[in-house]
């Protein structure tokens, strides 16, 4: 039996149970491969101790770079290159960048951050996804457990842990 | 913890589980289409086609065919752009400012709202691009593209340039925001179907698998795109209403279009929001979803963006009066005893008159009410924006040139080219695609019904 492509797993009804269940099973020792669930779990991610997304950062730095594209090509191109008097004003008219310069910042953030989301988060139209239960996208938590990863745990004893924590079925499941 | 409020009425009612939740949505994805959705199709299908023919008479000859004339230099085409556009408001307005209040009944409405938006600014794209004359050069006048002039850059003092940015983010940042929310749904469409609907769909959810890492950045990613939608979405009709606001044309140069604009945009989008749904709520069977209670507070929208347009419209005649300015004065008081007093009348008693019925408990829970005074409320936007853009033309400064404006038969195809479009669009949106956000509507069931586990 090859141990490193087998998970247990704990599939939860209710997502208050869950959380306690991930606290308890964490608690005896057990490391939590993943937990999967239909819709986001507030607090799922403190329980299961992930840090916080640093996405909000990848969106300011996109942001700051469209303000900066946007304003720079601007003066280019209406005060250096092609200087032309427009209803009489300044060739650098800053306050009518205004626009184009926070349309380019929010462009460049979304975009910027959702491609970030992408490629981290692996979400592309040819990934394969490992699924290790088909109802974790209708209406059951499934919690992960790999069993290479807790070696010094029996198979028993973590059974035994998940369906302490509340789990209502603990089914096993191997991967090629 | 979730607490259970004794005070609100649940958002979803029926005693639905996750599992029904699931199920009541995807099976309009799963089945085979109604005769009723066949009939609909095929009628927005055709109305497209019959627009179609006055479309290419417009590429094929030019914009000669419509009744524009050297007064009115701007029409129905703008007035279709503006009327698009405003009701393409509703649905980022209601997936990301109702996000930052966290009103949780945008659940079972969001998704749907933001596709009516993204059908409803392609159709108002359509109006300025095809008003270029010759569309396929646009690129060159539109985009600050290197060209073989000098190169002579497009001119980022006018805010018609202004609005080629502006409509283009914000369609491209609804777009992502509606398919990003798209993702987690695809995948349990995926995980129910085998063969062909299994690929389709499992290419279209991008592999998703629903770990909790995953939600955690998912969660960021829709806050932050909220955040940034929210101002993007109030920009967009600004910089629409500075079209107007910037020239010096009496009657446009009005410094309270922005606010007025995106409140009108506001009332008119959520008016198209309740149109739609109340169709589909009953065609699908989602009356537990998209309940009684989802259409009075909608309706409460209508009454404050109503009444702040009714406002402005009272504002600006005060303040051409108050000003002094002699054209100014004028163009208002022709606006409402011209020869358009018609139009202005018809937008005062659509706008400002109907929606205070909407005090009445009786009709603001009312399907049928509302559906017809959705629909009134349309038919007085699209006056509004026809009053302010033709009436403030058609008699300029010169009485000699003073001229009225009649729409050709291009005119109106076109017009209803875009409807064609809009439905057309909807329709296979509604077929294909999950109406109702399953994974976000979820996510409120055990907070809003104590009967979700039972």
């Amino acid at each position: 039996m090859e141990r490193d492509t087998h998970f247990i797993l704990g599939v939860y009804d209710d997502e208050d149970v869950l959380l306690h269940a991930v606290e308890k099973v964490r608690g005896s020792g057990v490391k939590i491969h993943e937990v999967y669930s239909p819709y986001p779990v507030h607090g799922l991610e403190h329980v299961l101790g992930y840090k916080r997304s640093k996405l909000p950062i990848a969106a300011f730095l996109f942001g700051m770079l469209g303000t900066s594209l946007a304003l720079t090509m601007q003066f280019y191109m209406m005060k250096f290159d092609w200087p032309m008097i427009i209803g009489g004003k300044d060739h650098a008219a800053f306050p009518d960048f205004v626009p184009v310069s926070f349309e380019m910042t929010v462009l460049l953030a979304a975009f910027g951050m959702v491609g970030v989301f992408l490629i981290t988060s692996n979400l592309k139209p040819w990934a394969q996804p490992r699924i290790f239960d088909l109802r974790s996208t209708d209406d059951k938590h499934i919690m992960a457990i790999d069993i290479a990863n807790n070696s010094s745990l029996d198979l028993d004893k973590i059974t035994e842990i998940l369906n302490e924590s509340g789990a209502t079925e603990v089914n096993k499941k191997s991967f090629e | 913890m979730q607490v259970t409020s004794s005070v609100r009425q649940p958002l979803v009612t029926g005693g639905k589980t996750y599992h029904d939740v699931t199920h009541d949505v995807s099976r309009q994805v799963e089945g085979k289409p109604s005769k009723l959705w066949f009939l609909a199709f095929l009628t927005a299908a055709g109305v497209l086609a019959l627009g179609s023919i006055a479309l290419l008479a417009t590429l094929w000859e030019g914009i000669g065919m419509w009744g524009l004339n050297k007064t009115v230099g701007w029409a129905w085409d703008i007035t279709n752009f503006v009327w698009w556009v405003g009701i393409g408001h509703a649905g980022t307005l209601i997936s990301a400012v109702l996000l930052l209040f966290r009103q949780k009944w945008r659940t079972s409405i969001n998704r749907a709202a933001e596709a009516m938006t993204i059908f409803a600014v392609i159709c108002a794209a359509m109006f300025p691009v095809i008003h270029m004359g010759r569309p396929w050069l646009g690129a060159f006048w539109a985009l600050p593209l290197p060209n073989t002039y000098g190169s002579l850059w497009v001119n980022f003092n006018s805010p018609l340039l202004w609005d080629v940015f502006a409509i283009s983010t914000y369609f491209s940042v609804s777009l992502v925001f509606w398919y990003i929310g798209l993702i987690p749904d695809f995948a349990t469409i995926r995980d129910r179907a085998t063969g062909l609907r299994k690929i389709i769909y499992g290419a279209l959810s991008f592999g998703w698998d629903g770990a909790a890492k995953t939600w955690m950045r998912y969660e960021s990613v829709s806050l932050i795109l909220a955040g940034l939608a929210t101002p993007l979405v109030l920009s967009v009709h600004t910089i629409v209403s500075f079209d107007f606001a910037t020239s010096v044309i009496p009657g446009w140069h009005t410094t309270i279009f922005p606010p007025y604009f995106v409140a009108g945009a506001i009332f008119s989008g959520f008016a198209m929001v309740l149109t739609l749904m109340i169709i589909t709520r009953k065609v699908y069977k989602l009356e537990d979803y998209i309940t009684i209670g989802h259409i009075e507070l909608m309706n409460i929208v209508i009454i404050i963006t109503g009444s702040i347009v009714g406002i402005a419209y009272i504002t600006e005649f005060f303040i051409a009066w108050y000003s002094g300015v002699e054209a100014e004065q004028y163009a208002f008081i022709n606006r409402a005893t011209g020869p358009y007093w018609w139009a202005y009348w018809s937008m005062m008693t659509c706008n400002v008159i109907s929606p205070q019925l909407f005090w009445f408990k009786k009709i603001r829970t009312s399907i049928v009410a509302t559906f017809a005074l959705s629909i009134v409320v349309n038919i007085g936007m699209w006056f509004e924006r026809f009053v302010i853009i033709v009436t403030s033309l058609h008699r300029d400064y010169l009485p000699s040139s003073w001229a009225m404006f009649y729409p050709t038969w291009a005119d109106i195809g076109v017009y209803l080219f875009t409807f064609g479009l809009f439905f057309t669009l909807f329709f296979l949106f509604a077929k294909f695609f999950p109406v109702i956000n399953m994974a976000e509507v979820k996510s409120v069931l055990k907070s809003s019904s104590e009967k979700a586990h039972k």
